[in-house]
């Protein structure tokens, strides 16, 4: 019996390995086991190879593995690529007839896919009988199969849903009856019951933005961030959203900047490519003090780079992002949760603090679904901090960038003040006119500069760490390699501990001291080559990192590799 | 209203006898006669002479990027149709750094106006070549002139469909004044391309040089402005008479009308508290 194992779904693009991959997460999780699944896709629409790989458990997992117990492969070439890749006792369901495939491999499971599905009817009915294969292999009750695909398909016809059910049941029965190994049975439930969502980590940047009050998205479309955008977009009517698509980047930061400016909470999302158009607007929106939420969602680079993977190699990229020197925050989440509870407050923070808040995530976490357990919605309430339309009434005299000792001027919303209000690129007297007094542009710096970085950084999001203070080895990350990480940590109980940054601008430079004072060894784990956490620790506390673990080839951490690493770096 | 209602307290800080004046006057004259307040009434400018103006102007002012007043414009609208919203602009902000604004922002046709003080020259770097600068023209960086053809703004908006498209001039404020108002009251993206003589550094296209070439259309009445084939016409006609007024004017749906925007209430009226996600999150079950 096994507590958890591994499931990867092969094939062209267009063939449908998300559908597949998608109904066994949800066919899992209602058995009430815990599943993690990562997507690994190429930039075309139609062949190459795409996979969607699960891992099922008897707990909470977060992480991809290196090998897989049961992969299936949808075309030929799906079985030499990831052959190397089939666990020990694991095994390769391929169509021999169809792939014409001679060679003889322990592992292979021959089922003949295609003749099953055309038997149901079509070709096109080849992903239900691959979800069957699976559910049979691991021997899952069928319902729960059933009960799935009639959700898959509830909007299509009587006569689909039927034909779907009767190519699952082909594969399922085919399987059963094929297939004997005790190995690859998952270790009954006992007590645990589902986690009712499947969120991947851009659906939980939307619904996080859609709950923070967002009223305005304007975006242009860049993998891996367009999902959030079309997220919103879904439910834009009946939250009263405008979606609107910019002719560039550049065009887009500028929309919600102009929107915020007029009083809706706004938002933009991007990847680096985009982001780095957004930058002369980032460095508008700390100077004119108007709020933004920015999402900028990773993926390798330099320019186009690897389109559809994963990297985290925009760090120092973003917290430095913007001509000038002003305030602004960062959040790196590092999981479904933190993306949810650190978009509502990303957008309280920039209203409260009239800064740009940027949300830093990367194609793996945008792309990453895991089941949860739903929201706290009291843990990140949502709160506003503009001059109310009756308080607005009262107002004589404003001033949009009044001094004060907060650094924060009350900001008000034109139309409801009947007062006019100026705002500037340029350096601007309190009343926001154009100036070029000397004194006034020191004052004016201190104000979105200095003072407003102490009010940010006492309200910045603490580390997550886990025997930080107590192992001798410690790792270090921020953002999508929380998952992985915790899970290493846990897999070497009392050897090592972590600290996790959920928020890397600015620097919670006082809680790493504090958390890192003990280690012995302070490593850095980093999906970019530079290791530019490490650097940022070493600038803002002092503390160097004796190891690094950093990944560049575009690929995920998984939970193998960085175990493997971690051995040979000790 | 009167033009006293629009008098802002901040210096003006242009050359003496530029062309910018004139359209300042223009411009608090329409806004007179709008008869709308100071509070409903946002600016929008980007980086150059012609982005001071909102300054000068008692309204509320939101002076960005080089080249990015439109899409700040636009934002604005959208949050709070309520506005009336008008982007002041130059040939240099608008028709080169923020050309695919303008492009793209014809096309959705949001219901703001935007003025161009076009004086065929970038002032505020100090004479070199702008995107209207004539050919062979010679500036401090053109030192053999200008190579590059001419844009022809008018010709433009006409071709991506354009629902306002005028011309005015900065030496005829009572006649621009009146141009602005129509703009304002027309439903939809407005263009008013408004001839600036620059006095430091344009020593071609000077105010006696469009004051020998301007006429204004349709002063006797028989033009057509809803042809858009007469309206290619009068766009084109360039350098040796140059019509001022509305070349071309028709009703379009804006987008306000067709994004449901303008019958719903103003983003800025929603109120976010305790905005129930129970039904989104169904979908992720």
């Amino acid at each position: 019996m096994l507590n958890e194992l591994s499931v990867k779904i092969s094939g062209e693009a267009g063939q449908g390995t998300k559908t597949v991959g998608m109904a066994l997460c949800n066919i899992f999780r209602r058995c009430g086991y815990h599943v993690f699944a990562s997507q690994d896709y190429m930039s075309r629409v139609r062949g190459g190879n795409n996979f969607f790989q699960i891992r099922i458990a008897d707990r909470p997992v977060s992480a991809p593995r290196e090998y897989s117990e049961i992969t299936v492969a949808l075309d030929s070439q799906s079985v030499g690529l990831h052959n190397r890749y089939v666990s020990k006792n694991g095994i390769m369901v391929l169509d021999r007839k169809k792939f014409g495939t001679k060679e003889e491999n322990e592992s292979y499971f021959d089922v003949p896919m295609y003749e099953l599905a055309e038997k149901s009817g079509n070709v096109i009915f080849l992903n239900s009988v691959a979800c069957g294969v699976v559910a049979g292999i691991i021997g899952v009750d069928f319902s729960h199969v059933e009960n799935e695909l009639k959700k898959i398909f509830s909007e299509k016809q009587e006569t689909v849903i039927i034909k779907n059910i009767e190519a699952a049941r082909s594969g399922y029965d085919f399987a059963a009856a094929n297939f004997s190994r005790e190995k690859l049975k998952l270790a009954p439930l006992s007590g645990q019951g589902q986690t009712p969502f499947l969120l991947k980590g851009n659906d939980a940047i939307a619904i996080g933005a859609i709950r923070a009050g967002c009223k305005f998205y304007s975006a242009y479309p860049m993998t891996p961030s367009t999902s959030i955008m079309s997220t919103i977009a879904a439910y834009s009517r009946e939250f009263g959203i405008v979606v609107e698509q910019a002719e560039d980047e550049i065009a887009a930061i500028n929309m919600a900047l102009g929107a915020s400016f007029a009083g809706a909470r706004s938002m933009t999302g991007t990847s680096g490519g985009g982001f780095a158009l957004m930058v002369e607007g980032v460095s508008l929106a700390g100077m004119t003090e108007t709020p933004v939420v920015i999402v900028e969602a990773q993926r390798p680079a330099p320019a186009t780079g690897f389109p559809t993977r994963t990297e985290q190699a925009d760090l120092d990229f973003v917290i430095h992002a913007g001509h000038g020197e002003f305030a602004r925050v960062v959040y790196a989440p590092g999981s479904i949760e933190e993306a949810f509870y650190l978009t509502i407050k990303a957008f309280n923070i920039a209203e409260r603090f009239q800064v740009p808040v940027m949300i830093l995530t990367d194609q793996f976490l945008a792309d990453s679904y895991r089941n949860v357990a739903g929201f706290d919605l009291d843990r990140e309430k949502v709160a506003r901090y503009i001059i109310s339309r009756e308080e607005s009434r009262t107002i004589t005299a404003y001033k949009r960038y009044q001094l004060n000792e907060s650094g924060v001027s009350p900001r008000a919303i034109p139309s409801w003040i009947e007062e006019v209000i100026y705002v500037d690129s340029d350096e601007h007297t309190e009343e926001g006119h154009i100036t070029e007094d000397a004194g006034l542009r020191m004052k004016m710096v201190e104000k979105r500069l200095y003072k407003k970085m102490a009010g940010l950084l006492a309200e910045a999001v603490k580390p997550v760490s886990h025997a930080a203070e107590s192992a001798e080895i410690v790792l270090v990350g921020f953002g999508s390699t929380y998952g992985v990480i915790k899970e290493a940590v846990e897999a070497l109980p009392d050897k090592i501990g972590l600290v996790h940054f959920p928020q890397v601008w600015p620097f919670p430079a006082e809680d790493a001291k504090r958390l890192l004072k003990n280690a012995k060894k302070v490593i850095n784990v980093e999906n970019n080559a530079s290791g530019q956490l490490g650097k940022l620790l070493m600038r803002e506390t002092g503390i160097p990192v004796s190891g690094s673990i950093l990944k560049f080839d575009g690929r995920p951490f998984d939970l193998d590799y960085l175990l493997r690493s971690l051995g040979e770096i000790r | 209203m009167n033009i006293d209602d629009f008098k802002s307290n901040d210096q003006v800080a242009w050359c003496p006898g530029c062309g910018d004046f004139g359209i300042l006057t223009a411009v608090k004259k329409a806004l007179a006669g709008l008869n709308r307040e100071p509070k409903d009434i946002l600016f929008v400018s980007g980086i150059g002479q012609a982005a001071k103006l909102p300054h000068y102007v008692k309204s509320n002012c939101f002076n960005g990027l080089h080249g990015r007043a439109l899409p700040v414009a636009v934002g604005a609208k959208i949050a709070n149709p309520a506005l009336t919203v008008i982007v002041t602009s130059g040939d240099g902000d608008c028709y080169g750094e923020g050309g695919n604004h303008l492009m793209h922002n014809i096309r959705r046709n949001a219901d703001i106006t935007v003025i161009v003080h076009n004086n065929q020259i970038y002032g505020l770097t100090k004479g070199q070549a702008s995107p209207t600068t004539d050919e062979g023209q010679q500036t401090p960086v053109q030192v053999d002139g200008v190579v590059l053809e001419p844009l022809r703004p008018l010709e433009l908006a006409l071709a991506l469909g354009a629902g306002f498209v005028a011309r005015g001039f900065a030496g005829e404020m009572e006649h621009l004044s009146r141009i602005i108002i129509e703009a304002v009251n027309h439903k939809g993206f407005s263009l008013i391309d408004v001839l600036q003589p620059c006095t430091t550094f344009n020593k071609v296209n000077t105010f006696e040089w469009y004051r020998q070439r301007v006429y204004k259309l349709n002063d006797d009445n028989t033009y057509d402005f809803t042809d858009k084939f007469s309206a290619y016409q009068k766009a084109a006609e360039w350098p040796k008479r140059i019509p001022i007024g509305v070349i071309y004017k028709i009703e379009k749906k804006t987008y306000e009308e067709k994004t449901g925007i303008s019958a719903k209430p103003a983003l800025i009226e929603s109120n976010i508290q305790d905005i129930d996600i129970s039904r989104v999150l169904k979908d992720f079950a």
